[in-house]
């Protein structure tokens, strides 16, 4: 087993804005493919200067509800909202970059935003990819490339920045590291964060609200609530839990209803 | 004293080699060889119908593309076959029909063989000023839209959650490429016009290290394509648009060895 020190999350004190107003809210999102229920009246908000992450087993609908609050796919039931003029910066888990096409990392980032070579730069450099302006595409490893989505959701200076999978392919080094940037784009930017993860580790340290998805939410908190919740822990286990051993307490109230995280 | 016609030729290849580059580059990265081909076969009953309207054959094949391209774009989206083999289906009863269809109606007049391999060297004045607007109206458009044009091409998933209206890119560039079809049909005829499209594109990306470099290029090997085809097929008397269709082929295995010593070269230094 890997060892990992985790961490306990900070005091949430980021919000100081006495606007509640969330950047984007999704309510009983339903979406079904075959017969088959991938969403179940799903809820979700993230607000600005908020990280929320969504766990969940494989097959869990995770990525398939990114991709309805990015409008790429329309629910079959529920609605979403977005804040008016909100903009979103994306990093998808995969991409094929089709090799037919000459394309430089310079090129690839000027077109989500025209931007000047040091602008360009600056963000590179942030995402841990210095020296590849010019380096084409195809050439990067998969880290590497996934580190540059990153940089070209960045670029767009968002409001609201969704990351699925951010740290696929990503050396152990660079997870931190990676961690640490997401963290720092929200203290700095303001910006909420909507992440998908795997590595629960991490994700446990770095989070304001973790949402746990198993087609429905099953169970939504503040990382140390979901750590110890049941119904996590039916599906994670109790490493977590025992992760955040400091801050055990008894849970006997089971998990905040999905939308109402925010405390 | 260069003959009149040849100048005209020299003209309308041009015009359209120069459109078709860039818009290649397009099929090439979105792999649309299939349904430029399926567009290609359907000319001929666009030129059926312009003699069914008493239209000149240029005139009619236009709307009569845009038509079916927009056919085609609905007809990706059934799921019941597969896009490639539903457009290969339509492809081959476009063309037999068409070829059915113009000789039933158009009788005498009808010259099969320039439409199915072009015949340049007989534009009139009134066809360069045809294909003179449609080069413009493609290379106005792809210079308006090229940025969410690729970035819709690169990932439409990326440019859609980025703003760009991916749905509309998709069908500005099947509009264009109807047109341009519509185009090479005088000069390369039916079934090579899509060669003009895809194969410099092709040749081009050996040497290109960004899309509009690729784009660019495309277009300067379309109109050297041109240049050295009508010379050839002017000095040795062969058909026109085979002529300039077999040069671009050459071309492409040019770049490819030129591509390949390239490489091996780099490698060894």
């Amino acid at each position: 087993m890997q060892v990992r020190t985790v961490t306990p999350p900070r005091s949430r004190k980021v919000r100081t804005a006495d606007v509640p107003e969330p950047l984007i809210t999704a309510r009983g999102l339903v979406v079904s493919r075959e017969g088959q229920r991938i969403l179940d009246h799903v809820d979700v908000a993230v607000h600005a200067g908020e990280i929320v992450t969504l766990v969940g087993p494989n097959g869990a609908g995770k990525t398939t509800l990114v991709r309805v609050l990015l409008g790429l796919v329309p629910p079959d039931g529920g609605t979403v909202w977005r804040r008016p003029g909100l903009t979103i910066g994306y990093a998808p888990q995969r991409l094929q970059i089709d090799p037919a096409m000459p394309l430089p990392v310079q090129r690839f980032l000027t077109l989500a935003r025209p931007a000047g070579e040091g602008e360009l730069l600056d963000r590179l450099t942030e995402v841990g990819l210095p020296d590849c302006l010019d380096r084409q595409i195809v050439s990067l490893s998969g880290g590497e490339f996934h580190r540059l989505l990153l940089a070209r959701a960045l670029l767009r200076d968002p409001d609201l920045l969704v990351l699925d999978e951010p740290l696929t392919g990503v050396d152990l080094a660079g997870q931190a590291e990676l961690y640490r940037l997401i963290t720092r784009m929200r203290e700095r930017r303001g910006c909420g964060i909507l992440l998908v993860s795997h590595d629960l580790h991490l994700v446990l340290a770095a989070t304001d609200r973790v949402i746990c998805l198993e087609g429905r939410v099953c169970c939504a908190g503040t990382p140390v609530d979901v750590a110890h919740d049941p119904d996590f822990q039916r599906l994670f286990g109790t490493e977590f839990a025992d992760a955040f051993a400091p801050y055990r307490h008894h849970h006997e109230e089971g998990c905040p209803p999905p939308s109402g995280g925010r405390r | 004293m260069i003959e009149p016609f040849l100048l005209r030729a020299v003209a309308v290849a041009l015009l359209f080699a120069a459109a078709a580059g860039p818009l290649g580059a397009f099929v090439v990265w979105r792999r649309m060889a299939y349904f430029g081909e399926a567009l290609a076969h359907s000319v001929l009953l666009g030129i059926a119908a312009g003699f069914l309207l008493g239209l000149a054959p240029a005139i009619a094949v236009l709307p009569f593309m845009l038509g079916f391209a927009l056919l085609l774009l609905l007809l990706e989206r059934q799921r019941l076959v597969p896009v490639d083999t539903l457009l290969a289906v339509l492809a081959h009863g476009a063309l037999a029909g068409g070829v059915i269809t113009v000789s039933l109606v158009g009788g005498v007049r009808t010259d099969l063989l320039g439409y199915l391999f072009g015949d340049v060297l007989a534009v009139g004045p009134s066809e360069i000023a045809t294909v003179a607007g449609v080069a413009l109206v493609i290379g106005g458009l792809l210079l308006v839209f090229w940025r969410p044009l690729l970035s819709a091409t690169v990932s439409e998933e990326l440019a859609a959650v980025e703003g760009v209206a991916v749905r509309r890119m998709r069908l500005l560039l099947v509009l264009l490429l109807a047109l341009v079809v519509a185009a090479g049909m005088r000069v390369v005829g039916m079934l090579l016009v899509m060669a003009l499209l895809i194969v410099p594109a092709a040749a081009a990306r050996h040497f290109s290290r960004s899309p509009e470099a690729m784009a660019l290029r495309a277009s300067l090997l379309g109109c050297a394509s041109v240049l050295l085809g009508l010379a050839g097929a002017w000095e040795l008397d062969l058909p026109a648009g085979p002529a300039i269709a077999l040069v671009t082929v050459t071309l492409f295995f040019l770049s490819l060895l030129a591509a390949a010593f390239g490489r091996s070269g780099r490698s060894r230094s």
